[in-house]
């Protein structure tokens, strides 16, 4: 019966193509070349939105009745580190957030210092890059407003947090390097939004350990891994080549796209 | 013909004079059976690069779902009561049973969901490695794909619209009629006697047809793009108009899922009338656009 024969074939043939295409994909995933044609849509996605949002679209804010009842804190939870563990023993007083880099006036702020300016409150929509979406309520002063004071250099482009916690922390697995801080970058757009906010209040209490003590970033209308936590130096730079892995941030280090807006 | 005189004994002669002959042979058939053009290239050639793509879509976005395989209702996420939530708990002998909870009812679904097998080893994961791109839990790469292959669908979806309207294709073929929707009993009676259209009929998409074709590409797909859209916190702040439609982010979310599984869905309806209207005659129609008409009885040859 050579019809059921060519129909048999034709079975084993697409189900043949299939395993084969499935190792494939994943095969490829694992090339130097591939993954950098698809992380070419990364450019394509960050110019159309940036297109569509502009430099001032707010992200939604919501009401205190919508705050999420539990917030749920990814990364780093409780960093390790004895001079971490030293200053949250002393309620970080002792914390200092240096701005510095491409800044004709550098700084080193207390977080009494950014206390002491015009603050900002938003209740806005965290998402996480897995999927998941917290509603909490942050209080901090605007990034603009440290970034006005430090005055960047024109041929400043990013901004980089750098992180108290590190790659242990992270991962939770001890035996990891505890020499890889946790970092990320925003480009001046993002840095200067209106609702970009180093924050140092969450649902109206100084920001407890797991959500980043004494101080995160909120960059609202960017995906989770974005915002900082532990914050203990903001650099200004040209290129965030020469940090890190040189992908401008912990995760983007880790094959995650530099732009997190989708 | 003196410019294939050198040519003649090549490789290439020979495949030349093989699709010579099998392009004869066509036309012989075409004769007897009344073979007609059925799908233009750009229909071919969209629905395929459509089927590629749909198929990274799908296995990469249940990829990205495996990170936090739960879904919600809302703008956030109420961990205490997701609407599905694939999990594993550790059984007293040690082994990992695969919980797929929807609602509040549990169903056991070891093997596929919530647990399931990674190079032999049972690990909690909601959707099975041998559906997922890539197959090992791996968000970053599961992303690039979902999003450069976004791109292609929604350029892709843009580009067969444009020509089916442009062409005439959507009016004279896809848009349902009000004699279609007056015919859908009658086809929901033919369906299920799998009694298909014959003759002069079968040069036409039925009312059933019509009507899935058009809900799944007029309906379904900018439905899954925007849902996805709404997934992004800069496009929500660009169009908050989006989050307002969907009632919040983690219900786009759902329906983005929901979606998913209703293009799955139309794919598993799609090949079994494929098979069940003759496998090779659709196939055929969809590669080289001819498709061949049984006479219905009373047509004249």
């Amino acid at each position: 019966m050579p019809d059921s024969n060519r129909r048999n074939f034709l079975v084993r043939a697409l189900a043949g193509a299939g395993t084969l295409s499935l190792s494939g994909c994943y095969n490829l995933s694992q090339t130097q070349w591939w993954p950098k044609v698809l992380d070419s849509a990364e450019n394509v996605s960050r110019v159309a939105q940036r297109f569509f949002a502009g430099r001032n679209a707010l992200a939604q804010e919501f009401t205190k009745a919508d705050i999420s009842p539990l917030f749920k804190a990814n990364g780093a939870t409780d960093p390790a580190s004895p001079s971490y563990k030293a200053m949250a023993a002393k309620g970080f007083v002792d914390w200092r957030i240096p701005v510095y880099g491409l800044v004709d006036r550098p700084l080193n702020l207390s977080i009494a210092d950014l206390r002491r300016l015009p603050s900002r409150t938003q209740i806005t929509r965290h998402d996480c890059v897995e999927g998941w979406s917290c509603i909490g309520e942050w209080k901090g002063a605007p990034l603009r407003t440290v970034l006005a004071l430090a005055k960047p250099k024109t041929n400043a482009r990013y901004v980089v947090f750098h992180c108290a916690d590190t790659q242990a922390d992270v991962d939770g697995n001890p035996d990891e390097s505890t020499d890889v801080h946790y970092y990320e970058s925003l480009d001046l757009v993002e840095a200067t939004h209106p609702q970009t906010i180093l924050a140092y209040e969450m649902n109206g209490a100084p920001l407890a350990i797991p959500h980043g003590a004494p101080l995160r970033l909120r960059a609202e209308r960017q995906l989770g891994y974005k915002m900082a936590k532990y914050v203990n130096g903001i650099e200004l730079v040209e290129s965030f080549e020469h940090i890190g892995g040189g992908k401008g941030g912990y995760w983007e280090d880790q094959g995650y796209t530099w732009w997190a807006g989708i | 013909m003196p410019r294939s005189a050198i040519l003649e004994h090549t490789p290439l002669a020979e495949i030349a004079r093989r699709w010579n002959a099998w392009q004869a042979r066509r036309r012989d058939g075409a004769r007897q059976k009344k073979i007609f053009y059925r799908h233009s290239v750009a229909v071919r050639v969209t629905h395929w690069a459509n089927a590629i793509v749909l198929a990274v879509m799908l296995m990469s976005g249940l990829q990205i779902f495996n990170a936090h395989p739960a879904l919600y209702w809302g703008a956030a996420s109420d961990f205490y009561h997701p609407i599905v939530w694939l999990h594993a708990e550790q059984q007293p002998d040690g082994s990992l049973k695969g919980i797929t909870q929807i609602g509040t009812h549990e169903f056991t679904t070891t093997g596929i969901l919530g647990a399931s097998n990674m190079n032999g080893a049972r690990v909690e994961r909601g959707f099975p490695s041998w559906i997922t791109l890539p197959g090992p839990q791996w968000l970053a790469m599961g992303r690039l794909w979902h999003f450069f292959f976004a791109w292609l669908f929604v350029i892709n979806g843009a580009a067969f619209a444009a020509y089916a309207l442009w062409s005439g294709h959507f009016r004279r073929d896809l848009l349902p009629t009000e004699k279609d929707v007056k015919h859908i009993p009658q086809e929901i009676a033919d369906h299920a006697r799998l009694r298909f259209a014959k003759g002069e009929a079968a040069r036409h998409y039925n009312a059933l047809q019509k009507i899935a074709y058009f809900l799944v590409i007029f309906g379904l797909g900018p439905l899954i793009v925007l849902t996805g859209l709404t997934m992004s916190p800069t496009m929500d702040a660009a169009f908050p108009i989006l989050p307002w439609i969907f009632g919040g982010r983690q219900s786009a979310r759902t329906i983005h899922f929901l979606c998913a599984f209703s293009f799955l869905g139309f794919f598993i309806v799609h090949i079994v009338m494929v098979v069940l209207s003759g496998t090779w005659n659709n196939l055929r129609s969809m590669i080289t656009g001819e498709y061949a008409i049984v006479p219905a009885e009373g047509d004249r040859a």
